[in-house]
């Protein structure tokens, strides 16, 4: 009796978080799918997206990979560094002026950056290469057409992100810099910038995952040119390789990779200083 | 005593490095934060400026800072005039309210800060020196977020120190402080003060505090200092009623000023009539506020002797006891209505009196003061 | 509160470095988002007898847009329609896990949140075509559910309303999780306290309290969700079949395959009014306006 009701109180006690887990499970099962699927050998019947036989052929023999993926692969990541650079420094700059400038106009700034998360994408996408095609660029639409689309719908989430952490910064900081001989510039280097840092490491990781992911707006862009996800899209339709899941696995690993190393460092840090 | 410190009193006696405020006003759209102000601050002292918040103690902190630009007026440090001069190139630092220190570097870094920016190589010897003057010298390698309150508070200090202003700057320097903690730091900072002998200027709103610590203390109220004095002349001798209650307590009771009869003021108050020592008289007709301290206050259940030249006052009543440990703390309702504090300190004498008791009180008179009517008795109370 | 600027600069160039710094991301959205719908808006108006080869002529023809509705209606309430339930799906299965993570998860609280953005570091697509796989005819899903009935012996998930609804739902739950952990991590926990010390059942507790202090996380989830649902046409493309095709497949093979730019255009600034509609609509019977 003791224990049953033991029992209900445990489980009434974490029930939420039980479900809450489980949701996170749900999450994870077709990332594990990915995984798994980098290891099918799928040599016998293209046609069928299952899993057939265990192999490690997939990520020893980049050689074999279907024609274009690498391609696709690398102009994605190719694009993904464009933007993010650029994406990230105009945010940035923005970001500042939005936070610690009051100027006409702000308030017509901010529903602008706020827009472009808002929309659906099939809509920015179809306004872009309506704007392309009226400027004479529909038949040049390419890599220049993907990079200023990506740039533009990564840009918001830039200034949103770098705004967060700069808003959170206490402005005593940069007096008390001044305070103590800093001029200027160097409170910006010195104080400011190393403390917005994390926000902008930040924004630039979202900034390129953004991109490198990106189907719908760059779809409609492309012209002739073939990203990744545009790859995986199209060989849909004809049979998918199995090696698309060694780059999305691939891409799983490095991206985890990184948090878990910063938030380790961080840890260590924090740990270091304690002691 | 440190060679450095020999340096500042030699010039202090020169008083050649004086900060002066003259005519600093500070408009902001909606209100005068500061209205004319007009101070001098001497080299080497202890200066504290006092005052309820919002009174415009931290903007005339910040203006000195330049962390502010004023509106209008000027600011000189000896022959030098900075009202405009930009905040890092005044010879002046501050120790700011929730301390400001850059959480990205670590303690010893946070002390160099200032002697780096201004191009000093070794800054080794000096850091080390001014974390041992607070203490922190184990500490040298931690983070600000690690610290205790009391430490980070330290380390605001030594990293304003370590650059020897002329004037150090402290907004409310110990306010997120547990009282505890508060007491040992103001002996803390009047001892390092006494060392190194800077100008401190310190803004706070705990009384106490201010009259623990400063040689001169200013009480500003709305934008204006009020009076300005040594923490007992002050106590002693308010000149207006916000002073009289802000700092300490007073019982302000109103009377009909008669007149000067030599170097003494009476006051008819109440049907008694009362005399103020000249120089404690800040009113010499109509209507005043004539005002005693609470612990001047003497009591005597009704008909017992009093021990005071001055008139015996009767009819009065204790509503409320307090015993406070050292002393106790009575609150007598008097004929005319009005409900007076009287402390007195628990010496075993008498026994302590119960509430309904009838009593009578007096004074002595060189301990009385006397304001002028037209300023209200409630001013500078405050509401917590 | 005075900002860095009011201590170093002087006024004016105070004012001008503020435009300074907004001037490159401001013009580039400007150029490249604000213009493209006044492109796309003129695109939907041209004549539609033009083609990409031959050009079109502009000619206000408004009946691009009566055509457009009356030929893709089926598609449009299809987008609402999948795109409402995913978004009321993701509102539930969200709410517990964001729940979850600001009350219960103690110091897993940072390890969970990584989780929750976990998914988008694999592609959006390779997880989409994840989903073909576990609904397939042949896959466990199917197997399991036809063992017990719940499903008929030749019944299926893929290709269905389902797998579509399923596969929205499974990509644009992380929209919905962060914004309502947000909102609910910003919740003193004492006023769920002071609720149960005043005689609210828990129950009542979180209807009355917990619930109503959430409404921003609510909203902004919501909208984050339902808005590029709405719009998306991969799931219905990877997961579904012809007959559960919504408005972004039609707007894309319009624009790219068919080439009629003018249906496409009038299709596409007719989702947007539709969204922009809903969402002033949704956000004033919400109560929250103030959410940019």
């Amino acid at each position: 009796m003791n224990t049953l009701t033991r029992a209900k109180r445990w489980i009434g006690k974490h029930l939420i978080l039980g479900l809450g887990i489980l949701v996170l499970i749900y999450t994870f099962v077709p990332i594990a799918i990915v995984v798994l699927m980098s290891f099918n050998d799928s040599s016998k019947s293209r046609n069928v997206y299952k899993f057939q036989q265990f192999t490690f052929d997939n990520w020893l023999h980049p050689g074999r990979w279907a024609d274009g993926m690498l391609d696709s692969v690398m102009l994605s990541i190719y694009i993904a560094l464009c933007a993010t650079v650029i994406a990230t420094i105009l945010g940035t700059l923005a970001a500042f002026a939005m936070v610690r400038h009051r100027f006409v106009g702000r308030k017509a700034a901010n529903i602008i950056i706020f827009l472009p998360m808002a929309s659906p994408e099939i809509v920015m996408g179809s306004s872009l290469l309506a704007l392309f095609v009226a400027a004479g660029f529909g038949g040049q639409l390419g890599f220049w057409t993907i990079l200023i689309a990506h740039v533009m719908f990564c840009l918001s989430f830039v200034v949103v992100t770098v705004k967060a952490r700069l808003s959170g910064l206490d402005d005593n900081l940069e007096q008390a810099a001044m305070d103590l001989y800093a001029t200027e510039a160097q409170t910006f280097w010195r104080v400011t910038f190393p403390l917005v840092l994390p926000g902008i490491v930040g924004a630039a990781l979202l900034s390129f995952s953004l991109s490198f992911d990106d189907f719908i707006i760059t779809n409609l862009n492309s012209g002739q040119e073939v990203t990744f996800p545009m790859f995986v899209y199209g060989a849909n339709q004809r049979g998918v390789p199995m090696e698309v899941n060694v780059i999305g696995t691939a891409m799983f690993v490095i991206a985890i990779t990184i948090v878990l190393v910063g938030e380790l460092a961080r840890r260590r840090q924090e740990k270091a200083l304690a002691a | 005593m440190s060679p450095a410190a020999e340096a500042t009193t030699s010039t202090a006696r020169a008083g050649s490095r004086d900060l002066r405020l003259s005519q600093l006003t500070k408009e902001y759209a909606t209100f005068t934060a500061v209205k004319s102000l007009d101070l001098v601050v001497p080299q080497g002292q202890f200066f504290a400026l006092l005052g309820p918040s919002g009174c415009g103690k931290t903007t005339t902190l910040r203006m000195v800072a330049g962390l502010d630009t004023p509106t209008s007026g000027t600011i000189h440090l000896g022959e030098t005039e900075v009202t405009y001069e930009k905040p890092y190139k005044r010879p002046v630092n501050t120790v700011f309210q929730n301390y400001a220190l850059f959480p990205h570097l670590d303690i010893a870094d946070n002390v160099a800060f200032g002697l780096k920016r201004r191009g000093i190589k070794d800054v080794k010897k000096q850091v080390a020196d001014m974390l041992e003057l607070v203490e922190l010298t184990s500490q040298a390698h931690k983070k600000p977020p690690q610290m205790s309150g009391g430490q980070q508070q330290r380390v605001a200090l030594a990293r304003a120190l370590i650059n020897k202003p002329e004037v150090l700057l402290l907004d409310e320097p110990l306010g997120a402080l547990d009282l505890k903690l508060r007491r040992g730091m103001q002996l803390e900072l009047k001892r390092i003060q006494t060392e190194v002998g800077l100008t401190f200027v310190h803004v706070t709103h705990d009384q106490e505090e201010a009259m623990t610590m400063a040689d001169t203390v200013a009480v500003m109220n709305q934008g204006v200092i009020e009076q300005m004095g040594a923490p007992i002349e002050l106590y002693e001798n308010p000149r207006t009623t916000f002073v009289a209650n802000f700092l300490g307590q007073s019982n302000l009771i109103a009377g009909e000023i008669e007149g000067r009869d030599g170097d003494q003021v009476k006051v008819r108050v109440q049907g008694a009539l009362a005399s103020v020592p000249g120089d404690r008289a800040h009113s010499e007709s109509g209507k005043g506020w004539l005002g005693i301290r609470p612990e001047k206050v003497l009591i005597a259940e009704a008909g017992q002797p009093i021990d005071a030249p001055g008139d015996v006052i009767t009819g009065g009543y204790v509503t409320d006891v307090s015993f406070v440990g050292v002393s106790t703390q009575y609150t007598v309702r008097m004929p005319w209505d009005q409900e007076l504090m009287v402390f007195e300190q628990n010496t075993g004498a008498r026994a302590m009196l119960p509430v309904g008791t009838k009593v009578d009180i007096s004074w002595r008179p060189e301990y009385a003061f006397l304001l002028d009517a037209s300023q209200d008795a409630k001013a500078g109370i405050e509401e917590d | 509160m005075a900002t860095l600027d009011d201590v170093a600069a002087p006024k004016a160039k105070r004012k001008l470095t503020g435009y300074w710094l907004i001037l490159p991301g401001a013009l580039w959205l400007a150029v490249f988002f604000v213009i493209p719908f006044y492109s796309l808006i003129s695109t939907s108006l041209f004549d539609p007898k033009g083609s990409v080869l031959t050009g079109y002529d502009m000619t206000w023809h408004f009946s691009n847009y009566v055509d457009a509705i009356d030929q893709y209606k089926g598609q449009i309430w299809r987008s609402l329609w999948y795109a409402g339930v995913a978004t009321a799906l993701c509102l539930v299965i969200g709410y517990v896990l964001a729940y979850a993570i600001a009350f219960k998860a103690g110091r897993w609280k940072n390890l969970m949140l990584v989780l929750v953005i976990a998914p988008f570091f694999t592609s959006f697509l390779l997880r989409t075509l994840s989903w073909k796989l576990i609904l397939a005819d042949d896959g466990f899903v199917v197997d399991a559910l036809q063992t017990v009935h719940l499903l008929g012996d030749d019944g299926r998930l893929l290709a269905t309303p389902f797998a579509v609804i399923a596969g929205l739902t499974y990509n644009f739950l992380p929209f919905m999780v962060l914004p309502l952990y947000a909102s609910l991590e910003k919740i003193d926990i004492r006023l769920i306290e002071a609720s149960s010390d005043l005689y609210a059942s828990p129950l009542r507790g979180f209807l009355k309290v917990t619930l109503p202090l959430s409404m921003p996380g609510v909203v902004a989830g919501t909208l984050l969700t339902f808005i590029p649902a709405a719009g998306d046409y991969v799931n219905a493309q990877l997961l579904g079949s012809p007959n559960t095709r919504m408005v972004g497949n039609t707007i894309q093979s319009l624009f790219t395959t068919q080439g009629d730019y003018a249906a496409a255009g009038a299709l596409s600034v007719t989702l947007m009014i539709i969204i922009v509609g809903a969402v002033l609509m949704y956000v004033r019977t919400a109560g929250t306006e103030d959410l940019v």
